[in-house]
């Protein structure tokens, strides 16, 4: 009991130290959407508090009105009951105010949308992102293009890639090969699936699209902080869809280009690269 | 009304035909024709489907109390006889197809037989004043349709699916490719039978409640005076006659697509996943709605019956049920918001959608209005409607977050759209079904149920159902993609409480059992009308028990 409390206050310390490059996975007993990392979650993130200020004054007004008729109109305080069965003005009351209401969710709601699927003319890079079963590819377009599959982290691989910290690689989230991306640059993303529908979803960006044979869906990002972000497959595609995540690392722009450079021939020694990169600029970072 | 006298007469056939002996045992229950007998199959069709369902839905809960795979490896080695890693093969795709069946199973072989097969059978005819059904022998069709349909749904969880595995594990909606080059085996021939008969079944009934409701009501008894459970099931015959035939076209080529080599859904020779998806969706859509108008009409009863009071705004409810019908046949794709459509198109759907808050707001406050001045007696049946409109209202708003496209873009496919759906349909349609079991099982068997056994399956069910949904919206938010069987260790605490709470409500549907056997031994004379004067609709102006052939003597309405 006491060896799991000091576990989860050490792990609970890490978290802090580690800040925002550990916050873009799920957290225990969380409550709310995973923080945004990109503009399109901020505004989604926005809007779905924006809808709780209706909804939830929406269901306790009906469970006011529920309680008050439980306790004015019930057989002993309220014996005869009235005859009325017709009230004009409050049929049209209630009519017209849910309309108002889904006018004022409506018009954020259109703008957000216009937000999510209006994909910018100037994307830095096009990324095509393909699911089978069960794993991603990913394949950077540009004059080298660079590909690679991305399947999830078996725990007696984590030497092997060096990932034996599991609050960092989560079980279920972490995978071999993360897809690597510069901050702050505008990432066009191409779906689409070999064998059956699988859904690319990176809940930190807001970004959420089926990969469907035969059609090649296209999304965007624009990551704002560096980490490692993760995602999970999101359309059934068969018995290992709970184990196809998709990872994303965000980091300079500068770390970006080393790293493309060196994956160019050998993947996993640009990944240890990279991590070692990113590790020693958190330090440096939590040092001053 | 147009048709009386030919009406008149046919019931008098009946009474000449049958009036003077009784059937024996197999001629009463194998060879039915009588409405109430054929009602009571139903019912008992629907229990018994509901505890498979269920049965399934608590052992995805074990599954999924903890982290890992824990249940299903060993489901897999039991009942497959697989061992080591291809029982954990297997497993997984076992959990897959518990998810199928239990959706398939609960609406095709639960919710619609109790609410149209057994409630609106039993009472359509008597509450607009009929002797039966217009095809009393299409009736018995209908139902001996539907368990032979039941039983090829379960030998498929048996049959070949995927390589190495059995079984159809493509979720209710089956979407291709997974349900046609991703699961080779004859296991998706047989769901997709078993839907094709199972519609069959469904369709004919829609035709007989049409026909029975156009032409058999009672003289006096207008369309803007029948009850709005006869209103409720009318609209959702016609729901069902619309939107079957497209589900049955989409399955046959889908059928087609596997064993007959055309390529309506494969693009490898230029067929399209997605058009499957509108398909289904078209009928999908409308498909929900089938499944909670029914219990709009019965509750909008008991809230009238034990407040007293007749119906706040009749004419508002029965055109808001109308409205939510048509409105729902032109909003599917907003189940498809991920699938790459264009953004002139979700904005469309994303409005049309929100349009049903509209209608269905309208029924709430009705429900509340109709209750507010009354002299309300909480009687069991009161208490589940009660619960219903609660519940009902937080699965509604839910939906009108979901309706945005935008937002869905997060929550798709999460959790949060599981919580959606069973906050409407399993606290919702469920909780209207119990409503009306309590409501009408001392008209139905002539005994009164307990009114403390009746309560206490209501509070354990409600605590229960709240506790496996409510944290479910957290677990969607926090990104919980829906139809995993195992998750990342972050998910744990909130999946701990719902699968709590689905053993809490597993036991609250033991007591519901415990309710019906007591009733039944203590046989307590129930009476015609144990509800008073509130309850005004025309069963309750009959024997409890009903006669086998009511309205010899057809009611007039005034």
């Amino acid at each position: 009991m006491r060896n799991k409390a000091i576990a989860a206050l050490a792990s609970a310390a890490q978290l802090l130290l580690a800040g925002a490059a550990f916050a873009a996975q799920p957290m225990p007993w969380q409550t709310d959407l995973q923080p945004a990392a990109s503009g399109v979650m901020k505004e989604i993130r926005w809007f779905e508090e924006y809808t709780l200020w209706f909804v939830v004054p929406i269901t306790l007004f009906v469970l006011l009105l529920l309680i008050i008729v439980v306790v004015r109109f019930n057989a002993r305080s309220n014996p005869v009951p009235s005859k009325t069965s017709h009230n004009t003005l409050i049929e049209v009351v209630w009519t017209l105010g849910p309309v108002l209401v889904l006018f004022l969710i409506a018009i954020p709601s259109f703008q957000l949308l216009s937000k999510e699927l209006i994909i910018p003319k100037d994307a830095d890079m096009t990324i095509k992102a393909t699911g089978n079963q069960w794993y991603w590819s990913y394949e950077y377009q540009g004059e080298k293009v660079l590909s690679f599959d991305s399947v999830l982290l078996k725990d007696d691989d984590r030497a092997k890639f060096g990932k034996e910290d599991k609050g960092a690689y989560p079980r279920l989230l972490a995978v071999d090969n993360e897809l690597v991306v510069p901050v702050g640059k505008t990432v066009r993303v191409l779906v689409t699936g070999a064998d059956v529908i699988h859904a690319f979803a990176m809940p930190a960006f807001g970004v959420k699209i089926d990969a469907v044979p035969g059609r090649m869906n296209e999304t965007w990002f624009k990551a704002d902080a560096e980490g490692l972000y993760y995602g999970q497959c999101s359309e059934l595609c068969g018995k290992d869809h709970a184990f196809m995540p998709v990872a994303i690392r965000v980091v300079s722009d500068e770390q970006y280009k080393t790293w493309q450079a060196a994956a160019q021939s050998d993947l996993n020694g640009a990944n240890k690269a990279l991590m070692a990169a990113v590790d020693k600029k958190n330090v440096d970072v939590a040092a001053k | 009304m147009a048709g009386h006298s030919a009406h008149d007469s046919h019931a008098h056939d009946a009474h000449d035909d049958h009036a003077h002996h009784t059937p024996g045992f197999f001629t009463r229950w194998f060879l039915s024709t009588n409405h109430k007998d054929i009602g009571t199959l139903y019912l008992i069709f629907a229990i018994f489907a509901g505890v498979i369902g269920g049965l399934l839905s608590v052992l995805m809960r074990m599954e999924l109390q903890e982290p890992g795979i824990q249940i299903f490896n060993g489901l897999a080695q039991m009942v497959y006889g697989m061992q080591g890693d291809a029982a954990i093969d297997g497993g997984k795709q076992m959990y897959n197809v518990f998810t199928t069946a239990h959706a398939l199973i609960m609406i095709f072989f639960m919710v619609m037989p109790a609410l149209i097969g057994g409630f609106a059978n039993w009472m359509i005819p008597i509450m607009i004043g009929a002797p039966d059904m217009a095809f009393p022998r299409m009736n018995n069709i209908s139902f001996w349709l539907i368990v032979p349909a039941f039983l090829l749904l379960v030998l498929s969880m048996f049959a070949q699916g995927p390589a190495g595995g059995y079984g159809v594990g493509g979720g209710w909606t089956m979407y291709p490719p997974l349900s046609t080059a991703g699961t080779p085996g004859p296991a998706v021939d047989l769901a997709i039978l078993a839907l094709h008969v199972a519609g069959a079944s469904s369709i004919l009934g829609a035709i007989n409640f049409i026909t029975t409701i156009m032409n058999m009501r009672a003289p006096g008894m207008t369309l803007h005076k029948m009850p709005l459970f006869a209103w409720s099931v009318l609209i959702t015959a016609f729901l069902l006659l619309l939107s079957l035939p497209v589900l049955a076209g989409g399955i046959t080529m889908l059928l087609t697509d596997r064993n007959f080599g055309t390529s309506f859904f494969a693009p490898e020779n230029g067929g399209d996943p997605i058009l499957f998806q509108h398909l289904f969706w078209f009928f999908g859509h409308p498909e929900v709605y089938i499944l909670i108008l029914p219990g709009f009409g019965i509750v909008s009863h008991i809230i009238s019956t034990f407040s007293r009071k007749p119906v706040f705004g009749y004419l508002g409810m029965a055109y808001a049920m109308v409205a939510i019908g048509a409105v729902g046949f032109i909003v599917w794709a907003h189940h498809m918001y991920t699938v790459g459509l264009s953004l002139n198109t979700q904005r469309y759907f994303l409005f049309a959608t929100m349009v049903i808050a509209v209608p269905t707001g309208v029924k709430i406050f009705s429900w509340i209005a109709t209750m507010w001045g009354g002299s309300i007696s909480f009687r069991t049946p009161m208490i589940w409607a009660i619960g219903f409109i609660f519940l009902f209202t937080v699965g509604g708003v839910t939906g009108v977050q979901l309706a945005n496209a935008g937002l869905d873009r997060a929550v798709h496919d999460t959790y949060y759209v599981v919580a959606h759906f069973h906050y409407v349909l399993s606290l919702g349609a469920v909780f209207a079904i119990f409503a009306a079991w309590y409501y009408w099982f001392p008209k139905m068997t002539g005994y009164m149920y307990s009114e403390f056994l009746g309560n206490l399956h209501f509070f354990i069910m409600f605590v229960g159902v709240n506790m496996v949904f409510f944290p479910q919206h957290f677990l969607g938010l926090a990104g919980m993609p829906r139809r995993y069987i195992d998750y990342p260790d972050a998910f744990a605490g909130w999946n701990f409480v719902s699968s709590v709470g689905s053993y809490i409500s597993a036991f609250g549907v033991v007591v519901f059992f415990a309710c019906v056997i007591e009733a039944f031994m203590k046989k307590r004379v129930a009476g015609d009308n144990p509800w008073g004067e509130g309850a005004d609709t025309l069963e309750w102006q009959l024997s409890s028990p009903p006669p086998t052939h009511q309205w010899e003597q057809l009611p007039r309405i005034k």
